[in-house]
């Protein structure tokens, strides 16, 4: 095949593949708890079929921004020799201009690593990176706060440290509850609007972000759209329905990406009526960690249980 | 400029004039009919758009809020201060750039095909929308604090864009047909989409901001963006209006309309400046709606007559029109979630399309 042509429809592939990621989503981790100790030679069965590391990897390229702190969580951080220019947390990571959702096989090579880890195969990246003997690892969007928890094992099994990827697993476990416990459950059904961009992309209950809000009684708008199942659980929603909703809350996690903010909420027209508006329940959120289902989801959680915890005590 | 123009005319009898053309140019046009029916089309286009929507407001509701914002009247329509905003604000201003926009697509892409004499032709043949595409991008991937001067960077992409392909494609002979500068719009068109595609992927995390204001939406049309492109829809609609029957000489040939006194340069740069400037404007404030341009203008062809003194004004009322219902089907069929406008365009408007093609084909030319 020509050669230019076939660059075009790999990047067109790779472009809807991103859109795909961008927009929607959070596909089934189809992961295994790891069975292993920790020792290796290892196997794991991971969303790209089984990765077999025969040692410890000292020279991990990660692609995702995720997996990079999930990575730097369970004590892994020093095996890490580059991540992907979207990998901002920890700072100590080591930033480079690689780029996880359009992935340079030569670019990745050059940094000879021993184990690369992705959000995602999308364009036959362990195959390729395989003929070199590069195993790769690909780590999709956790659904569920299970799928996330097997895939910090799942990373310590492949770097030689699940003892600590368990620890961060029990503690994430318990930070979550106790936020739960220490937040009131709203009375009922309190509901949220997730702006995932200023035209109106939202999140249903049924996303990963939506099961962690769903953890302290909220329930999201989006629900009853009839697009969101198809649209993995991120439909655009019409802007008349999202005021006729009138939402107890509203989540901005586009105050990064759109420099959304209270303020520019309340200048929309018609939005200044809505309850969550005139009431102070519009709740920033940093879109990088609530776009991710690493370990800051703690974060997340904590701050929308503090707009529950105001709105119920009746502070604002 | 087209004041001296002896077809300028009331009633001309011009296919009388030119003998046999290869296209039947109707003796005697009747424009009202057509007009009232495009009229009709549109006002139940409106009605419906203003009293449908996810929210469910009432029909009673919906015109209590309209009675109360009648000038002078002081009534309160009773309506929640929600139901109102939903309505007067939310509602209301979406249904009216959607016909604005819609007006001007098909309107210029009825020009575009009247002056490059091509069925093909669509308002954005000479690049508007790859410059505006272009100037959008730049715009999302410099940060988020720019995304005010999106619609503005968009239109002086299409601007831009639409004035480098007129320079160098009349420059560069061919002039009796217009080819040069239908080539010259693919050739700055497929390099404006080349940088802007380099872009967007070199910001990939971007890509989600790009593609849907690519795909196109009314989702978050406001008042403010009414008012931004009225003007130049106002402007680029009188200037087509006025050049309609200019349109009817152009048709037959650029030789021949010389022949007749008209010069057919000028008024070809007066027409697509026009078009290119309200189009460029819609586009905007929309984003690529495809389609519109193309099948609108066609339709009232095939259904009403083929002279610009019909197909100008009833392109423009039966664009808006069909823009208004797309985009209720946009924001209903799915609601409360949305669907890009543009595949509404495509999906409702191509069958119907070939409907109308299939039925009148064997009566009247496309062109």
């Amino acid at each position: 095949m020509n050669k230019a042509l076939r660059r075009s429809l790999l990047s067109l592939a790779m472009s809807s593949a991103a859109i795909a990621t961008a927009i929607g989503g959070a596909r089934s981790a189809g992961a295994a708890v790891p069975t292993s100790n920790g020792t290796f030679p290892v196997s794991i069965h991971a969303a790209n079929g089984t990765v077999r590391l025969s040692s410890r990897p000292t020279a991990i390229v990660s692609l995702s921004s995720t997996a990079t702190e999930m990575l730097y969580a369970i004590g892994a951080g020093r095996q890490v020799k580059a991540v992907d220019e979207y990998s901002d947390y920890p700072p100590q990571a080591p930033k480079t201009g690689l780029d996880g959702n359009q992935p340079n096989v030569e670019a990745i090579a050059a940094y000879q690593p021993d184990l690369v880890v992705v959000a995602g195969d999308t364009t036959g990246l362990t195959k390729q990176l395989g003929k070199l003997g590069i195993p790769v690892l690909s780590e999709p969007a956790a659904a569920t706060l299970d799928q996330a928890y097997q895939q910090y094992l799942q990373l310590g099994e492949a770097t030689g440290q699940l003892p600590q990827a368990k620890v961060e697993v029990t503690s994430v476990r318990s930070q979550i509850a106790q936020i739960v416990a220490s937040t009131p459950k709203p009375t009922k059904g309190a509901t949220y609007y997730y702006e995932l961009d200023p035209t109106y992309y939202s999140v249903t209950s049924s996303t990963f972000i939506g099961r962690v809000l769903g953890l302290i009684g909220l329930k999201s708008i989006a629900d009853g759209a009839k697009g969101g199942a198809s649209s993995g659980g991120y439909p655009q929603l019409n802007a008349e329905f999202i005021v006729k909703s009138n939402p107890d809350y509203i989540f901005l996690a586009d105050t990064i990406c759109c420099a959304q903010t209270e303020e520019t909420v309340a200048t929309r027209p018609g939005w200044s009526n809505l309850h969550a508006v005139s009431t102070g329940r519009v709740v920033p959120l940093n879109d990088n960690i609530a776009s991710r289902w690493g370990p800051r989801i703690v974060v997340l959680l904590k701050d929308a249980a503090q707009a529950v915890d105001r709105a119920r005590s009746g502070q604002r | 400029m087209s004041t001296t123009l002896p077809q300028r005319t009331r009633g001309h009898p011009l296919g009388a004039e030119l003998g046999p053309v290869p296209m039947s140019l109707p003796r005697r046009v009747s424009v009202r009919v057509p007009v009232l029916v495009a009229t009709a089309l549109l006002l139940a286009a409106v009605l419906l758009g203003i009293s449908i929507g996810p929210a469910d407001v009432p029909i009673l509701t919906v015109l209590g809020v309209f009675v109360s914002h009648l000038p002078l009247l002081h009534l309160h329509s009773g309506a929640s201060r929600l139901d109102q905003a939903i309505i007067w604000q939310i509602r209301l201003p979406r249904v009216v750039l959607a016909g604005l926009v819609g007006a001007m697509l098909a309107s210029g892409g009825a020009s575009y095909q009247g002056v490059f004499r091509n069925p093909l032709a669509d308002p954005y043949l000479l690049g508007v929308a790859a410059g505006a595409g272009l100037g959008a991008t730049i715009v999302i991937v410099s940060g988020p604090h720019m995304t005010e001067l999106l619609p503005l960077a968009a239109f002086i992409g299409a601007v831009g864009a639409v004035t480098v392909t007129y320079l160098v494609g009349a420059n560069a002979g061919l002039r009796a047909s217009g080819a040069s500068i239908v080539l010259a719009g693919v050739a700055v068109a497929a390099l404006l989409t080349a940088v802007q595609t380099y872009l967007q992927q070199e910001h990939s995390q971007d890509l989600q901001q790009v593609y849907a204001w690519i795909l196109g939406s009314f989702n978050v049309a406001t008042w403010s963006d009414v008012l931004l492109i009225l003007p130049y829809v106002t402007l680029s609609a009188v200037v087509l209006l006025a050049h309609r029957r200019l349109l009817d000489v152009l048709r037959v040939g650029e030789d021949e309309a010389g022949s007749l006194g008209v010069h057919a340069t000028r008024v070809r740069l007066t027409i697509v400046a026009a078009a290119t400037l309200g189009t460029a404007a819609a586009v905007a404030v929309s984003g690529l709606i495809g389609f519109v341009g193309i099948i609108v203008a066609h339709t009232v062809r095939l259904t009403a007559g083929s002279s610009y003194r019909v197909v100008m004004p009833v392109s423009m009322i039966g664009g808006a029109a069909f823009l208004i219902l797309a985009d209720l089907v946009a924001r209903t069929a799915q609601a409360p979630g949305e669907i890009p406008i543009g595949v509404v365009t495509a999906f409702v408007g191509a069958p119907f399309f070939l409907f109308v093609l299939c039925s009148k084909r064997a009566q009247q030319g496309v062109r």
